[in-house]
């Protein structure tokens, strides 16, 4: 039998790599990669609690979070998309107009 | 043998996430994502969640993934020479320390709480698919209807900001304007 921490240990991991990409990569497709990468780890820590504490409600705010998972990747992409015809750069640290 | 599959999604998913976030070229970031996302749902079949397995097979790896895939394949990224941040050495000692001491502090945790009503033995009488039904549209129904209409408002905002912006009118005088009427 796995134990719950180690489940938890892996989405901590998990967690933490995407984190870190968010901070340290340039791309902003790559940033928005990494925040999937994030709620992969927030939905695994769900599930396992779910399993572990015998109640669906955690199975069931997983399911909510890969709903509200495709509506940032559509919303995201369609900024890229309106951020590259404008000037020709994907990468975070040269989107500065909103920078005071 | 249920430990040595979840040292294999682990393990996997772990490898997945690194290569996601450090390898140079974006589709191959992508590819990484799509084996990050395959092997965690194989972590939902072991925790007895069968249908959040084909949920995230079909809306992550079959919608979310391609749309990235086809933006980045739209926007023609070449692969960039410094594609790190120009500071990331500040963030990486930290991150590093500050995970392992949180790894440190989940491993001693008992995780003692409330049991809920659904066990395992419950869930597998009917299904799990059954079980979510059940749940979700007796006690959970209004964050369902939320749900439906924030994607309604996604769809709506994906397609106003992506769509081409119409050329600005040019101002004409009163002739012009009779005949293009």
């Amino acid at each position: 039998m796995v134990p719950l921490s180690a489940y938890v240990a892996v989405s901590a991991i998990l967690f933490i790599t995407g984190l870190l990409g968010v901070l340290i990569r340039r791309n902003f497709i790559i940033v928005l990669m990494a925040v999937e990468i994030m709620l992969n780890a927030a939905n695994i820590n769900l599930v396992a609690f779910s399993h572990y504490l015998e109640s669906m409600a955690g199975q069931l705010v997983a399911l909510f979070v890969i709903a509200i998972a495709a509506g940032e990747a559509a919303v995201g992409l369609a900024i890229i998309i309106v951020v590259f015809r404008g000037k020709v750069a994907t990468n975070v640290d040269e989107m500065n107009l909103l920078k005071w | 043998m249920i430990a040595v599959f979840f040292a294999y999604f682990a393990v996997v998913s772990i490898v997945a996430a690194v290569l996601t976030v450090s390898l140079r070229n974006p589709v191959h970031c992508g590819l990484a994502l799509l084996a990050l996302l395959m092997h965690v749902s194989g972590l939902f079949v072991l925790l007895n969640a069968e249908f959040l397995w084909a949920v995230q097979v079909i809306v992550y790896a079959g919608a979310i993934l391609v749309l990235y895939l086809f933006v980045l394949m739209l926007l023609n990224l070449k692969t960039d020479e410094r594609y790190l941040h120009s500071s990331y050495l500040y963030f990486l000692g930290p991150a590093v320390a500050g995970a392992g001491y949180v790894l440190f502090l989940l491993i001693q945790s008992p995780y003692e709480g409330a049991k809920g009503n659904t066990p395992a033995s419950v869930v597998l009488e009917h299904g799990d698919t059954y079980a979510v039904g059940i749940k979700m549209f007796s006690d959970h129904l209004l964050q369902f209807e939320i749900v439906g209409v924030f994607l309604l408002g996604a769809i709506i905002g994906a397609i106003v900001l992506a769509k081409t912006p119409k050329p600005m009118p040019k101002p004409m005088d009163g002739s012009e304007r009779r005949s293009n009427r």
